[in-house]
């Protein structure tokens, strides 16, 4: 038995909809009899998209005049579940505006969110999230028990998207109510960091280098070899914080979850932070120089070594063919 | 200026984590630390509080066992004084439950601004921040990366999936660091003295005007059904470098045609 109506977040990216939103819709569609979207501005520019993957109709916030979209969105989608229009299970990504929305909206409706979701599973009226804990070495199974909507926060690539050849998405309005304080934050500006070569997340190669590298301008071996493969280069978490690169580099559990044909990481010891966002890798080559690492007991292919030495021998490799 | 920042003592993420299987959840009971994910916000409040040439900051945290190693670390880092919600009913508390209560703490004052993390190293539901603001009444703004009050509003650098954008919002307000923001200074010696004598208020969740079935379990409105382990991923070969490994590594990426 599938559940009545689902709304999924719809997240629009530079010239379209976020791969994320599709993978949800995909998911949407098996388990429920109506799936439909809300998006935080002008409907018509992503209906198309959002129809083709199944979704019939996309409830739109309109120009949000440039609001800081998550508190707007929340709280239009709150009233349209107090006015009795809304479904029964609510999913987002978790994207930065993924969160805010599901955040906001838990507290006004006084509902909880089950996070970090990676497959939904759905006995009549019950909804059960899967969440991978210790960095995916163990599952938790949660079930919603309240009477209340139900919110979800899907990782990335949970779901594999897929176009069902869905007509054009109709657009309905989603008016969002006056917000007193909590209205506040606007947009002045955006900025856009020049990216060299493939996304993080869209990469079928990355290249990720940790603690391991020692010092910040050893950072340069891993773009190195990045580019030599046409990789998208990563981080773990430990020389983000120390700031050697970007929070944008970071994969894990706080950062990006890649799912490349391959990872190749680079004195990066596994911790369960950085495994969670990575293990999905259809091949991992590690190289770390100690041989306890947990990394190991991942990867395909394993060189217990000092990555001053392989790294740079191995760029000279593939420079020289 | 008056700026609370909201932290967590968690388990040693360089110990094992493991799960109560009687109550379903992240074992607790051993000492917690503060964790490394609040010494960002921690430095980032004591900074701002020094630029705008005076003020104070204070914590406020919800831990089991009335657990206040992780207190005094940001204490000793130069924080003024802390809130502690330590309840035996708090036991199963989920993140709006967690966000009900630090709300309640934090209507204590009125502090000019709340700083977070963008979510706790254990838990990392990412939600709280955002609850808070909400049940505060509060604008908000997640995943800064850069932060400066200018008069009665605050202007930060929010993370985006393909870079930054410039933010402008009105105080009082929530925001949300990210890990790196600015350099935790490490406690000294003088900080950690002092700190062992900073007023740490412990309060008990019906002192917060809290119903016991707005936290814990009955507070949650979810249940753990299932404790399954994954599939697990096999190792595969492991080579010692001697010398001539990086072959390996090439001969791998010619065997999938990468190269």
């Amino acid at each position: 038995m599938a559940l009545d109506k689902v709304w999924v977040f719809a997240e629009a990216a530079e010239g379209g909809v976020k791969t994320i939103t599709l993978e949800m819709l995909a998911k949407a569609r098996e388990i429920a009899d109506t799936v439909e979207c809300f998006f935080g501005g002008d409907g018509d520019d992503v209906a198309e998209v959002l129809g083709e993957h199944g979704a019939t109709t996309v409830h739109a916030t309109g120009d949000l005049e440039g609001a800081l979209l998550g508190t707007p969105v929340a709280a239009a989608v709150a009233a349209a579940v107090q006015a009795g229009e809304g479904p029964d299970l609510i999913m987002l990504g978790t994207t930065y505006d993924g969160r805010d929305v599901a955040g906001r909206l838990s507290a006004r409706l006084g509902v909880p969110v089950i996070t970090n979701v990676v497959d939904v599973e759905v006995d009549g009226d019950d909804v059960v999230g899967v969440e991978p804990v210790f960095g995916g070495t163990t599952n938790v199974k949660t079930k919603f028990t309240g009477d209340g909507v139900k919110i979800l926060l899907v990782r990335p690539k949970s779901f594999a998207a897929e176009g069902v050849g869905g007509s054009e998405a109709d657009v309905e309005d989603l008016d969002v109510p006056d917000l007193g304080s909590t209205g506040g934050a606007r947009i002045v500006s955006r900025h856009v960091e020049e990216a060299t070569g493939p996304k993080l997340e869209e990469a079928e190669i990355v290249v990720s280098g940790g603690r391991g590298l020692g010092e910040s301008d050893k950072y340069v071996m891993v773009e190195d070899l990045a580019k030599l493969l046409k990789a998208a280069p990563g981080a773990s978490r430990a020389i983000v914080d120390a700031g050697w690169v970007p929070y944008s580099y970071q994969v894990g559990q706080t950062g990006k979850v890649v799912k490349p044909t391959v990872y190749i990481a680079c004195g990066i010891s596994g911790a369960t932070q950085h495994m969670v966002g990575m293990k999905g890798s259809k091949f991992i080559i590690a190289i770390n120089k100690d041989k306890e690492a947990p990394i190991f007991s991942i990867a395909d292919l394993g060189i217990v070594g000092d990555v001053h030495k392989v790294m740079p021998k191995l760029i000279e490799a593939i420079k020289g063919r | 200026m008056h700026v609370v920042v909201c932290v967590k003592q968690i388990p040693d993420p360089a110990e094992p984590g493991s799960l109560d299987p009687s109550t379903k959840t992240l074992k607790r009971d051993q000492k917690l630390i503060l964790d490394e994910a609040d010494s960002y916000g921690v430095e980032m409040a004591l900074q701002l509080v020094d630029t705008a040439g005076g003020g104070t900051v204070s914590l406020v945290s919800m831990a089991p066992n009335g657990e206040t190693a992780g207190l005094r670390t940001a204490l000793a880092m130069g924080a003024a004084d802390a809130i502690l919600v330590s309840d035996p009913v708090l036991q199963g508390t989920d993140a709006l439950g967690t966000a009900r209560v630090l709300a309640a703490a934090i209507g204590r004052s009125n502090p000019d601004l709340i700083l977070t993390a963008t979510e706790s190293s254990d838990g990392y539901t990412g939600t709280v921040p955002m609850q808070v603001a909400e049940l505060l009444g509060l604008p908000a703004v997640t995943f800064a990366k850069s932060v400066k009050v200018e008069g009665s509003s605050v202007s930060i650098q929010r993370q985006t999936e393909d870079g930054y954008d410039d933010v402008v919002c009105p105080l009082p307000a929530v925001v949300s660091v990210t890990a790196g923001v600015v350099e935790p200074r490490y406690p000294s010696f003088k900080g950690i003295m002092a700190a062992k004598s900073k007023p740490v208020e412990e309060l008990k969740v019906a002192d917060l005007g809290l119903a016991a079935d707005q936290v814990g379990w009955a507070g949650g409105g979810q249940e753990i059904v299932e404790i399954a382990a994954a599939e697990a991923r096999q190792a595969g070969r492991v080579v010692e470098d001697e010398g001539e490994a990086f072959g390996e590594i090439v001969a791998f990426l010619e065997n999938l045609k990468i190269i």
